[in-house]
């Protein structure tokens, strides 16, 4: 194996890990507003896959445009699903962490059974879209562009969350529902308008990783599965509920798959992930920028 | 002792032999080999789920991992059978030691671990042990093992032309499971476990040793869950890494657990009994090929469950809790 070869595959992790993150960050933001975990994440991501295709298939929008539209289909799905599940789950008198870990996987099993019903459990692609297929080469160095511009909006769309929480009245209201929601209430914040704004968020950032993923990998109801679990990992890695552990962990998780790759057969390189996550929690319980 | 509670657990034994004799006639009546196929499948997956109960429920360490076991307990007796002739029964036993002691070497890190990072590391842990077993080629890796039909036999446990054998086992391992769990409720540990799954700093400030009875809970479980595994195989005659140790599998075993009540003696069996037939009847009427109904209609049950009712429905079967069901709401208190 050449130093050629490790930088190459590297480089790509750290594209993958981007991605990642952008993947996870809307469930870090989430469970940072409200101590709640999205279990149907996953399936976010699939159905704005699934958007993104319809739209390249029906109306020829590519991916790279559809991109925006399918953020702001998902904000108002991620809010619904506030409105109409979570917000009746977090009130819930008995069983309260169970009821939050099985209503999302209730709407997860759901959305992936609506999945199979109307779009087949057939893979599908997007074709001869513009980004699909090209390669760029950096310094010697061959990068896939999906990746690349991937990574790219992942990049903008962290710096664009920083700015809206630390520079917007909402985004200020949010972050003083995460540190204190009953203090909030005293002033007069609606708790329930910023949760279903976190919610909408969150499931605005998972839509635009998916638009982009729809441009490089297949798409199938079940997709959302193993990402989800990449994410959860993400999040935990970065400590739950920290936005910018979250774009940390992408890149750790990325990286770390990349070297696996290289170590062990291509099937195992999820291994290296899931260790990594089990290695961080037993040492530090509460993930690697986890407050203790 | 609470003579009330001795009084309620005696009357749980009286129901639970009765509930068991009457199963046992069913399939003298019974001859349709389909839906004899439903009763062993409900059956077993109530067993399996009482079982995850005990650790999860009981001891309140949701696992979402439990494949895991149930992979490990239908591997060991399909490889022992297949590679070294050795038969089921030992298999069956071996596989369920060895996920007991998997259970706790996993647990010794994993216990330290609270809330989500628990959770999320049971899944990951499955996943780990589904790749590695896809990767294993003296295992048979992605193709699986099939096991050599040899003809009826109790010996062998194989019943290729019927499936009567196959439901008295799986009722008497659901008879097992349960009389474990009832056994369990009023013994130190049912009482320790309650404490650790309330409150565990202030179980551990009283004395209960948390750490060892999330042990005893986890291997009891995952005992219990392995024996299943092995019957699964022995039922299907094929496993491969997805058909046994799937994540999947996790789900379903908690799920009828979920639906009748979490941490409850009847609760996963009567989960069981609603939720099997009724995703297999949806598969086979409303589905067509599957496609996906069956998933509908389970996770839209389990949606409405966890936010109707997220004590489960076992509380329905007394008569308070049909009475409340009835009875006008009452406004909640003005603070």
């Amino acid at each position: 194996m050449t130093a050629e070869t490790i930088i190459q595959s590297l480089a790509s992790g750290l594209l993958m890990g981007l991605l990642y993150g952008l993947i996870a960050v809307g469930l870090a933001l989430i469970f940072g507003l409200m101590d709640v975990v999205n279990f149907a994440h996953g399936e976010f991501l699939m159905i704005a896959m699934y958007a993104t295709f319809f739209l390249f298939v029906f109306f020829a929008i590519d991916p790279l445009l559809s991109a925006p539209l399918v953020a702001a289909a998902l904000f108002v799905f991620g809010a619904v699903v506030y409105l109409l599940i979570v917000r009746f789950a977090v009130r819930a008198k008995a069983n309260a962490g169970m009821v939050q870990i099985f209503s999302t996987f209730g709407l997860a099993i759901v959305m992936r059974g609506l999945a199979q019903y109307f779009f087949t459990p057939d893979y599908r692609s997007v074709t001869h879209s513009w980004l699909g297929g090209k390669t760029v080469s950096i310094a010697g160095i061959y990068l896939p562009v999906p990746q690349l511009v991937g990574a790219l909006v992942a990049i903008a769309a962290f710096g664009a969350l920083y700015l809206f929480i630390n520079r917007t009245d909402f985004g200020r209201a949010l972050e003083a529902t995460r540190e204190d929601a009953g203090a909030v209430a005293l002033v007069g914040i609606d708790k329930n308008k910023v949760f279903a704004l976190g919610w909408g968020i969150g499931a605005a950032l998972v839509g635009l990783a998916g638009a982009v993923m729809a441009i490089f990998f297949y798409i199938y109801p079940d997709v959302g599965a193993s990402f989800a679990l990449i994410a959860y990992v993400t999040v935990a890695l970065g400590g739950f509920g920290s936005v910018f552990g979250a774009f940390a962990g992408g890149i750790i998780v990325g990286l770390v798959e990349a070297t696996t790759a290289m170590l062990l057969p291509p099937s195992l390189k999820a291994v290296g992930i899931y260790a990594v996550y089990l290695l961080v929690v037993f040492v530090r319980p509460r993930g690697l920028f986890g407050s203790m | 002792m609470d003579t009330a509670f001795a009084e309620r657990r005696r009357r749980d034994l009286i129901v639970a032999c009765v509930l068991a004799a009457i199963a046992a006639t069913v399939p003298l009546f019974v001859k349709d080999v389909y839906v004899q196929n439903i009763m062993v499948l409900t059956l077993m997956w109530g067993a399996l789920s009482q079982s995850w109960n005990i650790l999860s429920g009981y001891c309140g360490q949701i696992s979402l991992g439990h494949a895991l076991y149930f992979g490990l307990g239908a591997y060991t007796t399909a490889l022992l059978f297949t590679k070294f002739g050795v038969l089921p029964w030992f298999g069956m036993l071996g596989g369920g030691v060895i996920s007991a002691l998997i259970a706790m070497a996993l647990g010794y890190p994993c216990f330290r671990l609270r809330g989500h990072y628990f959770v999320i590391a049971t899944i990951v842990i499955a996943e780990i042990g589904l790749l590695l077993f896809h990767n294993w080629d003296w295992a048979g890796a992605a193709m699986g093992i099939e096991i050599p039909a040899r003809g009826d036999s109790w010996l062998k446990f194989q019943f290729p032309r019927s499936k009567l054998p196959y439901f008295y086992f799986a009722l008497a391992l659901a008879c097992v499971a349960w009389f474990v769990t009832w056994w369990l409720e009023d013994s130190k540990w049912g009482y320790w476990w309650r404490a650790v799954k309330d409150n565990p700093e202030a179980a551990e400030s009283l004395g209960v040793d948390v750490f060892n009875s999330k042990m005893g809970a986890a291997a009891v479980s995952a005992f219990l869950v392995a024996i299943g595994g092995s019957f699964y195989a022995q039922f299907v005659y094929f496993i491969d890494p997805e058909s046994v140790m799937g994540f999947q599998f996790s789900l379903l075993m908690a799920l009828p657990a979920v639906l009748g009540g979490i941490g409850t003696l009847w609760g996963p069996m009567l989960g069981a009994v609603i939720l099997i037939p009724l995703t297999e009847l949806t598969r086979s009427y409303v589905g067509g090929s599957g496609r996906g109904v069956d998933l509908i209609v389970y996770g839209g049950l389990i949606i409405a469950i966890s936010l109707a009712r997220p004590q489960g429905l076992i509380g329905l079967f007394s008569f308070k809790g049909l009475a409340g069901l009835f009875a006008p709401k009452r406004k909640e208190a003005v603070r």
